[in-house]
């Protein structure tokens, strides 16, 4: 078993110093404690103070976290006109009603299989990010990576960048101290707060939701989730932290699974670091015409690591691939006048190659890749086709159980039938029912009165479905067979849409 | 942990549980603090619950519970709601005639529901579950009715009942021909056959049709009518349609002009609320042989 703590995964490599790197590495998750003899049965925590850092992945990773933010406390205001008989939220969840509004779709739970898709198109899109470039998911798009650097930001603000935070927390904890980590405690759980009210405005109409909960008129339901969700956020964000990617996420045990030799993760290049040493002995070595490597040991790259990992160790189970690292290591790199990208989005087998004197190479297109790629084309294509292609109007024909049929007076044999009659357009609508299958057959609704032509049409409302009573009466003078199969067609009168449905006609 | 397990694996730098499996061995890694104590979290939400609903057994109860909950006032509060809930149609059900009951398609549908539970619980023990009947208790689904189809019989025959001694009951019996000695064996069988006629069914060889037909005049005719179509005063059936109460088979007509026929129905006014008895209405009629 490879446990949480076994950080890191033996992808098949060799460094000079594995063993000594692996030690480092654990230690680092134990707190530094020395092996005692006894085995603990619970590891304490060692807090993470992660330095800020510049560079393009940070760039990136604030840009995505600013998007996907924006989206998810905004979405909710953004409006969709569907006309008068539905709502004009964008995207709204309505639980008492029973739908599913995403701008021009309107999703029915009996269509729930569209989300069904939705999950199997997101989780190829996880195997692809995967083969190519890693766990990007978890280093950028990841709730927990968004909301966690979130709150680191906030807590920096608050109380100062790695050395000075810590410096604070070593010390006695003054006046300042307190303050300092009251204010935080307090945005946290503001952005909390606003993080679960986001939430509720998705299952409501975002403005009037808004009015209510402000004078205190929402239902409790409200209240509860945005406790619920206020709660979790703080607790993930907050204080769980690294500690949901390490022990609590599935996906890095998964990931293991799905990652190859030719996946791009954030690797430490040691056929370029070692053997570490300083830029004064490095030059010496030089000079002397040893090898010395570009690795200044300034631990940079684990300073500034929100999972307090050191990827010089190698890929890690602890490792979201956010890239921090790398700006970090740049930035080193080119103060001492080196070339960048000591650590770099690279693969082991990569760095072999340079050590045997080839060429480095990426491989996008593999097998992997490729068939990942085919399988969201096909899974989003049949969406996207079924989507485009639904019916606005349905049919349920549930035949009578008990009596199968009925005998009338003149002999003509009966069946009944409930039907339901579904309506997905926003408008009113008049259907008409026929059966196919039987010579000579009447068609009769229960309790719908004809109209003036005499025709009798069912209306179902804007979308909504209607239930009516049929029963079906067989004239023919032969006797029909025990089991008969008949085809109800239901007509739009005005559009002439139609929809079918198989059912049976019993006898005897 | 025995000491000779304590090996540390070299690649992870964690200890081994010192069970090995065709080599690969098993890594013991600490589960972090806050783990524990979520657990202890656990166990002290545990103690709320004993604390707020009812939890230990007692000799003849249990402890209640500060919040006073118990399953059963809990139906009873979702049973009230939801006459809350339905108090607008309720109260159209209860004061709207029946006749209009049937042109308002949302009332319509309230009342078959309501009366599709009330006849699952009242009438489908004797009519079946879906009005099929069953030998001397009517098919509710055909055209062919005893007291009449329209809307305002059934809702007589339901408030009323037959022959069961309630004031405005339906009253009409069969009288016993056979065994208050009115009609002796071969008038029976042959009166029996000329009822079998009236339908088209065939007859028994060598019965004689002359006196079956003089004896239908003569005994059966005043309720079944001279044509034998029957009299809904008096609930007498009509015996030319392909409908029959009990059975078309001879032995049975006969059994029945022996012994005399006479099923009983219950009057349900007084037993079942206004809104329900038109509910039973709406429902019954809306099987389909409802008659205009």
């Amino acid at each position: 078993m490879i446990g949480p703590g076994a950080q890191t995964l033996s992808l098949d490599r060799q460094t000079p110093t594995a063993s000594g790197l692996a030690r480092l590495v654990a230690e680092a998750e134990v707190g530094g404690e020395p092996p005692e003899d006894e085995i603990p049965l619970y590891a304490p925590r060692r807090k993470i103070y992660p330095q800020s850092v510049r560079g393009k992945f940070r760039t990136v990773k604030w840009a995505v976290l600013g998007v996907t933010l924006a989206i998810y406390y905004l979405l909710p205001f953004v409006r969709w006109d569907r006309g008068p008989s539905a709502p004009d939220q964008a995207v709204l969840i309505d639980f008492s009603s029973r739908r599913f509004y995403f701008f021009f779709i309107e999703i029915w739970p009996q269509e729930v299989y569209y989300l069904t898709g939705l999950l199997i198109l997101a989780a190829i899109a996880l195997f692809l990010m995967n083969a190519v470039a890693g766990r990007v998911w978890c280093g950028y798009l990841c709730p927990q990576t968004v909301w966690t650097d979130l709150f680191f930001a906030i807590e920096r603000l608050c109380e100062g960048d790695r050395r000075e935070h810590m410096q604070r927390d070593g010390r006695k904890w003054s006046v300042e101290t307190y303050a300092r980590k009251g204010v935080k405690h307090f945005l946290w759980l503001m952005v909390a707060w606003w993080t679960g009210g986001a939430w509720v405005l998705y299952f409501a109409d975002a403005p009037t939701l808004v009015k209510d909960l402000a004078t205190g008129q929402a239902p409790f339901m409200a209240y509860l989730w945005i406790g619920i969700l206020t709660f979790t956020t703080y607790t993930l964000a907050g204080h769980m932290r690294e500690q949901v990617c390490l022990y609590m996420c599935p996906w890095p045990r998964i990931q293991a699974a799905l990652t190859d030799e030719y996946a791009l993760n954030v690797t430490y290049r040691y056929d370029r670091g070692e053997p570490r040493c300083s830029a004064k002995k490095a030059d010496a070595l030089h000079a002397l015409g040893k090898p010395a490597g570009d690795c200044v040991d300034c631990l940079q790259c684990v300073h500034v690591c929100p999972t307090g990992v050191d990827i010089r160790g190698g890929a890690n189970l602890g490792c979201i691939q956010c890239g921090i690292c790398i700006d970090a290591c740049d930035a080193v790199m080119t103060k001492l006048g080196r070339a960048t990208g000591l650590i770099a989005f690279d693969t082991d087998l990569n760095i072999k190659q340079r050590i045997e004197g080839k060429q480095p190479f990426f491989k996008l297109l593999r097998m992997r890749t490729i068939l990942y790629a085919a399988v969201i084309v096909i899974a989003g294509g049949i969406m996207v086709f079924t989507l485009a292609t639904r019916n606005s109007e349905g049919i349920s024909v549930i035949h009578d159980r008990n009596p199968m049929f009925v005998r009338m007076s003149d002999g003509a044999l009966r069946n009944g039938y409930t039907i339901r009659i579904v309506n997905k357009q926003l408008k009113y609508r008049e259907f008409m029912i026929a059966v196919d299958g039987l010579p000579s057959t009447i068609v009769d609704y229960v309790g719908l009165p004809p109209r003036n032509d005499g025709r009798q049409l069912v209306a179902v409302g804007p979308d909504q479905t209607h239930e009516v009573r049929v029963v079906v009466t067989d004239y023919s003078t032969t006797p029909p067979a025990p089991s008969t199969t008949i085809l109800f067609r239901l007509m739009d009168v005005n559009s002439g849409e139609v929809a079918e449905m198989r059912d049976h006609f019993f006898g005897p | 942990m025995a000491d000779e397990n304590k090996e540390i694996d070299a690649v992870t730098g964690t200890a081994t549980t010192g069970h090995e499996w065709d080599g690969i061995r098993e890594l013991n890694t600490p589960l972090p603090r806050w783990w524990l104590w979520t657990f202890y979290a656990c166990i002290v939400w545990a103690v709320g619950y004993w604390v707020l609903y009812p939890t230990w057994p007692l000799l003849t109860s249990s402890t209640q519970g500060v919040l006073g909950y118990h399953t059963r006032t809990a139906v009873v509060e979702d049973l009230n709601a939801l006459k809350v809930l339905r108090g607008p149609m309720m109260d159209k059900l209860t004061s709207a005639p029946v006749s209009t009951i049937v042109n308002d398609p949302q009332l319509l549908d309230f009342a078959r529901a309501q009366g599709r539970v009330a006849f699952a619980d009242n009438c489908a023990a004797c009519h079946g579950a879906g009005g099929g009947g069953a030998k001397g208790y009517p098919n509710l689904n055909d055209d062919d009715w005893l007291w009449g189809g329209k809307l305002a019989d059934i809702e007589q025959t339901i408030r009323h009942g037959a022959r069961n001694g309630d004031d405005n009951a339906h009253i009409g019996n069969m009288p016993a021909f056979g065994r208050d000695n009115i009609l002796k064996a071969p008038e029976i069988s042959a009166v029996a056959d000329y009822v079998r006629s009236l339908s088209g069914l065939s007859t028994e060889k060598g019965a004689d049709a002359a006196l079956g037909k003089k004896v239908f005049a003569d005994n059966c005719a005043l309720c079944h009518g001279p044509e034998g179509k029957g009299n809904r005063e008096l609930g007498a059936p009509n015996l030319t349609d392909k409908i029959w109460l009990y059975s078309p088979a001879k032995e049975v007509i006969m059994e029945g002009i022996r012994n005399g026929r006479g099923g009983v129905m219950p009057a349900w006014e007084g037993r079942l609320s206004e809104p329900t008895i038109k509910a039973l209405t709406v429902y019954v009629y809306s099987f389909g042989g409802g008659e205009k």
